[in-house]
């Protein structure tokens, strides 16, 4: 069952993703991008890292795939329906991609993968902030920094147009 | 009545572990879907009555004989519903058909989804999740999708405001909405729905019961913070200006009819419902009984549960027929310049009230 469930899942995953690449409707491709982002998250959950999906619904679905879409309906006619958006330099593209699968192939095959346990761990929210909070402390709170930057940077950007 | 309980209890499920799980989703599901368009049902009731009393009319009737609406017009609802499954299905020539048609369905899986978290008693939940809460405002982000998607295939200029306004109206208020679980995270110091709720039992400073709402002055603002943004994600009045009839006929619903309509309304109506179910699990005690030992065995928890969360929905209707609609700016600006910093302040005020007095 956990199979056929996955690779139902991997299949929706690649899918998706190959929609929104060869799709020529923009939205078309946003939409696409949905099912591959939750196809992500349902991945997350068979590594056990449930908040991990959550944070990818909450952050690229809730978030950034909405962006994605209030930029295509501010940046063009907005009564316009069809924004279409074609591929350019494909044999270019195409050896670009060829050359960063080769390098991740090499490097998949050539790390020593660990096989965890397959057990449900007791708690998978608590280990990430008692880490957050103690091991990797500086780091995130200069990410936090680096956020705060961007936000007042975006604010002031906007603000000197007026 | 957890989907991994069923899943174990199915004599065959070693054999058939697709087949179980399967009917294991399912039985679940349908008792949720009915919940739904019962209570909906109920809801729309409710609104119809609630809204002509305080307008200082009477309702729906039904008097006389013939075809009529039954004793106080209680069947008001029934024909309502029969009346937008038997209308005319119509799809707009320029709209796009495909996205047309999905947009109802990411709107209604949006808010269908969010009930397999919400724990209707001790034992009737779907799923208790390790992340139940988070989980809750992680899909219901679905909802501002479907609406953006039905106002742009509609290709309406009205339906596109609609959207716009919509979208961004949900996606500001959710982070005071957040921001107030936080406090509710940092004082229970769990994730889960039931978790949360066992935290909340017991008495507080001698009389009141031991719930969140009570527990401090920080977690009593975070109540209300909550509540209020959960009214404007629900797009609600006074926060409906997404639908706003007087400037943009019905926002992104203009282009729908018959049943893909009613599939928007059930879902605004359920949100509701999850609205008020996540404040009452997260800060009224969720199935706990308001008088400690009083009437607290599971099959009261249903009650209280249902009880509370419709005490709230009434509280929304409330709200609807007395407030008027915010403007956008007035909209966003209580979003962004009282709730958020008010958020924050909660959040170090709960941090500091956990170290010295918690």
């Amino acid at each position: 069952m956990i199979d056929a469930v996955f690779w139902f899942i991997v299949l929706l995953t690649l899918g998706s993703a190959v929609t929104v690449v060869l799709n020529q409707k923009l939205l078309y491709s946003a939409i696409a991008l949905l099912f591959t982002l939750f196809g992500i998250a349902a991945l997350y959950i068979f590594l056990w890292a449930d908040f991990l999906a959550g944070v990818q619904v909450v952050i690229y679905v809730g978030g950034i795939l909405v962006l994605i879409i209030f930029g295509i309906m501010l940046t063009n006619r907005i009564s316009t329906v069809n924004i279409s958006h074609t591929s350019v330099q494909r044999g270019i593209g195409g050896m670009a991609v060829l050359g960063v699968l080769l390098i991740l192939g090499i490097m998949i095959l050539n790390t020593p993968w660990h096989q965890a346990d397959y057990v449900e761990p007791t708690q998978t929210t608590a280990s990430i902030g008692t880490l957050l909070m103690m091991d990797y402390l500086l780091p995130f709170e200069v990410a936090s920094l680096l956020l705060l930057a961007a936000l007042i940077g975006a604010v002031t950007l906007s603000r000197r147009a007026e | 009545m957890t989907v991994d309980n069923l899943i174990n209890w199915f004599p065959f499920g070693a054999e058939w572990p697709v087949i179980t799980f399967v009917s294991a989703v399912l039985i679940c599901a349908i008792p949720v879907f009915l919940f739904i368009a019962v209570y909906a049902l109920v809801a729309i009731y409710g609104e119809l009555k609630i809204s002509s009393f305080m307008q200082d009319k009477v309702g729906p009737m039904g008097q006389g004989v013939g075809l009529h609406a039954g004793k106080w017009g209680l069947l008001q609802p029934v024909a309502d519903a029969l009346k937008l499954i038997l209308k005319e299905d119509i799809i707009p020539e320029s709209a796009d058909k495909k996205l047309f048609i999905l947009a109802p369905f990411v709107v209604f899986v949006g808010a269908f989804i969010t009930f397999a978290a919400l724990p209707f008693s001790q034992e009737i939940i779907v799923a208790d999740m390790n992340i139940g809460v988070f989980y809750i405002l992680a899909v219901s982000s679905l909802g501002v999708i479907g609406i953006i998607l039905a106002g742009w295939s509609s290709n309406n200029k009205w339906s596109l405001y609609g959207a716009m306004r919509s979208a961004a109206q949900i996606v500001s208020y959710e982070i005071p909405a957040g921001l107030s679980i936080i406090t509710i995270v940092m004082l229970t110091g769990t994730l889960s729905m039931q978790g949360i709720i066992i935290s909340q039992q017991g008495i507080i400073w001698g009389f009141l019961p031991n719930w969140i709402i009570f527990n401090n002055p920080f977690s009593f603002i975070a109540f209300f913070i909550f509540f209020i943004s959960g009214v404007a994600e629900c797009n609600r009045t006074p926060f409906d200006i997404p639908e706003a009839e007087s400037e943009l006929v019905a926002g992104a619903y203009t282009e729908y009819s018959g049943m893909r309509y009613a599939f928007f309304f059930l879902s605004e109506y359920a949100n509701m419902f999850v609205v008020s179910g996540v404040a009452v699990a997260a800060f009224l005690g969720g199935w706990n009984s308001p008088i400690p030992g009083f009437m607290d065995s599971p099959p009261w928890g249903l009650f209280w549960f249902i009880g509370k969360s419709m005490s709230l929905i009434f509280l929304m209707i409330w709200f609807r027929w007395t407030f008027p609609r915010l403007r956008v700016d007035q909209l966003m600006s209580v979003c962004w310049k009282v709730f958020l910093p008010v958020s924050f302040v909660n959040i170090f005020g709960v941090g500091i009230w956990n170290l010295l007095v918690g």
